[in-house]
């Protein structure tokens, strides 16, 4: 069994900075629960009934509201700026495209279209695979994310990637992976009876190998 | 009695009550007694908590072991259950009901109903020193909304094509019709009950409300009310507001399932997102509406067996009515990765942001109310303490997916299903533990067994740790929620033994209930006697019998003071009650306006 609370390795460009939040995250709420929990359980030991003891008339003290006021306040608003930072990265600025693909999510399965060898989408020599992603390392990703019937939730969990796909939207989703290998896709949204095998395989390659790939499978799918 | 009668008795005669015995049926079933209302929630509520439970223990056999047999499993009908020669396999559409209805029961028709609908009545008019609801009738009229509600809700797991699937959230388009799920009449069973729940919820508010305003006691003034009450109060302002919204959803979605409308789907005209939108307009206020009461319960528990005042009341009234307010600006949080426009993320990330600081407020106030105090930890104190430490880890986790970018990574795995069990089980089932158990006498006039109450605070509360604090970890490492068979996924095969580990602990967490059960039920017929003060409280609803007659007051309390007076030193002993006149010469402000009744209240 895996009690950690690490993350599982990330291999994409923008991973490290989520994980690095994570990690911040996790160090001040870790520390904030070690401190409240051990103050509790000390008070809880320390001032235990016994015969004579008499509890203090104490009503509050406005320093220290004001004290436990702010702190926390400037603490949970600085995370907020720097996750504001790298949420935006991933989410608003969407760099220059290497690759452009569509994915369409429907009941149950992903549906990946290339541009083919004009490296334009919606041309004739598109070619599709099916739960299968094939993408080039460091060259950034830029995905159309589209569903044909629910909502679904493209999930590269290797890449830090989530995001729904909603029917009747074009939505924006980009990545570019740092390691070539396998990674997984998954759905994250509640689909239906078939939700749970709504997965895939991102393979990402070297360039050359992605061009080899790219130019049989447009080949091979050629009309 | 015709209700402008009645007002003119409680103004006339104040303490006026009628003594002589009501017929079975109006005393007990159609009551228009708060106290019996709020029994009358507590034992309906119970029960769904109990079939709660149950579901969540069929949906945590299939993940602690995915596609065997389940044990029982023959009992079950075919649409649920697959038979083989070797038992019954649950089938992932069965599974999607159990997600979908242990979510929806646990929420609308436990955790809600025994806060608002058990403490609620039960409190308010003792704790503000009224003989009863502002309306009595409206109130019944609540309970009885609530019950064919329930009905409806539990005979859809009857209906052809099984129970609503679609998840407690209902994401339209797969909620908005059938064709998505093969579930028709089980939706829209789970429309309209809920439909019918909210209308409950809402003349519940109303009711609430109308008494605390209007019906104070004397001496009463608002900074003189308990935290549970103050609680309540803000949580009917929140049903008030938010139950409309969550009818108008559920009407438009059900007229999507039923007319051919389209106001969620987008191939015909319509936007999936704004059920999203309106579902968590109404749903984030939900969650504090699940919280609020919960932490005032145990804001009186704590300076209670604390013998101690509620270190800095202001603030925790103040953080309230901040919670109060800030709840209806967070619900994008839910949605930062739904499609909605990410420059909106990370306006929601701020104020979610801003809304963990009253929290952390009340927090603090809480661990400072115990330091110095003479803490007696009997049963209602042990729960009310790990309500606050349960809180603590349920309101750090937040955090974490208040955080937009760690959202994208953690959002709809496990992570979310540990965070919300940490606060609404740890927190607010803790919490209302411990209510039950500390106004068990005043309801029943007996005690509840202490020894049996420490055991299963002692098994609770371990097995409790051991089923949500792993599902931490499953979240950390990517396990998706709601999702039938996660062996699918190779990456998440490894967890298999974590999640048996989880199941079991589940199996055994709520075999261990059963402690709680029966000391309930002997209690009621076999526990000590109680007293009228058995916890030497503060509070009206301890001046009067346990259980406290028709009409609740013999006379109109005349209040002096804040309910927290513990260990006061103008007391001889370490309580002083709110009506208990001054043994000095009374300063100044602590004299109640003199009040003389009027035909329009106080």
């Amino acid at each position: 069994m895996n009690w950690s609370w690490m993350l599982p390795p990330s291999f994409s460009t923008v991973s490290g900075d989520i994980d690095g939040i994570y990690y911040v995250i996790l160090w001040i709420t870790g520390i904030t629960f070690v401190i409240t929990e051990a103050l509790l359980f000390y008070f809880i030991f320390k001032y235990r009934h016994k015969e004579g003891r008499k509890a203090a008339y104490d009503h509050g003290s406005t320093k220290m509201e004001i004290a436990w006021t702010m702190v926390p306040l400037v603490i949970v608003l600085w995370i907020g700026f720097v996750s504001k930072g790298v949420w935006d990265t991933v989410k608003v600025d969407v760099p220059p495209a290497g690759l452009e693909i569509i994915v369409t999510g429907k009941q149950f399965e992903w549906n990946v279209t290339y541009p083919g060898p004009d490296g334009a989408l919606g041309t004739s020599d598109d070619f599709e695979t099916l739960n299968e992603l094939h993408a080039p390392v460091d060259e950034a990703v830029v995905i159309t994310l589209r569903s044909e019937d629910v909502l679904h939730s493209f999930f590269l969990p290797e890449m830090r990637i989530k995001q729904d796909a909603v029917p009747g939207q074009d939505i924006t989703v980009w990545f570019e992976a740092v390691q070539p290998g396998d990674y997984t896709i998954g759905c994250a949204e509640l689909c239906g009876i078939g939700h749970t095998t709504m997965g895939g395989t991102l393979t990402i390659y070297s360039a050359a190998d992605f061009q080899a790939w790219s130019s049989s499978q447009a080949q091979q799918q050629q009309p | 009695m015709s209700m402008t009668e009645q007002e003119m008795v409680h103004a006339t005669e104040g303490g006026h009550h009628d003594h002589h015995e009501l017929p079975f049926i109006r005393k007990y079933i159609f009551s228009t007694d708060h106290k019996m209302i709020a029994k009358q929630f507590m034992f309906v509520s119970l029960f769904f908590l109990v079939i709660g439970g149950l579901l969540a223990a069929m949906m945590r056999w299939q993940l602690g072991y995915p596609g065997e047999p389940m044990p029982g499993g023959m009992m079950l009908p075919d649409a649920m259950m697959a038979p083989t020669p070797n038992g019954a396999i649950m089938l992932p559409e069965f599974y999607n009901s159990l997600v979908t209805m242990h979510g929806t029961i646990m929420i609308f028709f436990a955790i809600m109903p025994l806060l608002v609908g058990l403490f609620g009545n039960l409190l308010i008019p003792l704790q503000i020193g009224a003989e009863d609801m502002a309306f009595p009738r409206l109130n019944m009229i609540s309970f009885w909304l609530a019950v064919p509600a329930g009905i409806l809700m539990l005979a859809s797991f009857a209906v052809e094509g099984g129970a609503a699937g679609s998840g407690w959230t209902s994401y339209a388009p797969l909620s908005a019709s059938g064709e998505w799920t093969g579930v028709y009449l089980g939706q829209q069973l789970w429309l309209t009950s809920l439909t019918i729940l909210g209308f409950s919820s809402l003349v519940g508010a109303v009711n609430y409300i109308t008494t605390v305003i209007n019906m104070r006691a004397p001496g009463m003034t608002w900074f003189r009310m308990p935290l549970a009450t103050w609680a309540l109060f803000i949580t009917a302002i929140l049903i008030l507001l938010a139950i409309p919204v969550l009818a108008g959803a559920l009407i438009m979605l059900l007229f999507d399932q039923t007319l051919g409308t389209g106001f969620f789907r987008p191939d015909v005209g319509g936007e999936p997102l704004l059920w999203q939108h309106l579902f968590w307009f109404f749903g984030h206020p939900e969650v504090y509406i699940l919280i609020l009461p919960a932490m005032g319960i145990a804001s009186e528990v704590l300076s209670n067996r604390a013998r101690k005042p509620i270190f800095g009341y202001h603030s925790m009234v103040m953080a309230i009515i901040g919670i109060g307010f800030l709840g209806w600006i967070v619900w994008g949080h839910h949605m930062f990765m739904s499609g909605m426009n990410p420059l909106l993320g990370t306006s929601f990330m701020i104020s979610t942001m801003a809304i963990a600081v009253p929290s952390a407020i009340k927090t603090f106030n809480w661990l400072a109310t115990i330091w110095k105090g003479d803490l007696h930890l009997d049963s209602p104190m042990l729960y009310a303490l790990a309500f606050v430490s349960m809180f603590i880890i349920g309101g750090l986790s937040g955090i974490f997916m208040a955080s937009t970018p760690v959202d994208i990574y953690i959002h709809d795995t496990y992570f979310i299903v540990a965070h919300i069990h940490y606060v609404l089980f740890g927190g607010s089932l803790f919490a209302i533990f411990a209510g039950i158990t500390f106004w068990f006498p005043k309801m029943f006039g007996r005690m509840m067994n202490e020894t049996l109450n420490k055991v299963h605070f002692g098994i609770t509360i371990v097995l409790y740790n051991m089923v949500f604090w792993p599902m931490h970890n499953l979240g950390v490492q990517g396990m998706m929620r709601r999702i039938y068979d996660f062996t699918q996924y190779e990456y998440l095969a490894p967890l298999q033994p974590m999640n048996r580990f989880i199941s079991i602990s589940v199996f055994l967490l709520v075999a261990a209930q059963v402690v709680y059960a029966f000391n309930f039920f002997w209690s009621i017929f076999r526990g000590e006697k109680a007293s009228n003060n058995p916890w030497e409280s503060n509070t009206l609803e301890w001046t009067v019998p346990s259980p406290p007659p028709h009409g609740n007051f013999p006379e109109m309390p005349v209040v002096y003071r804040g309910p927290y007076e513990y260990s006061s030193p103008e007391s001889e002993t370490d309580f002083y009650p709110q009506t208990k006149p001054p043994s000095k010469p009374p300063v100044q402000d602590l004299i109640p306006e003199p009040v003389t009744p009027t035909p329009e209240g106080f």
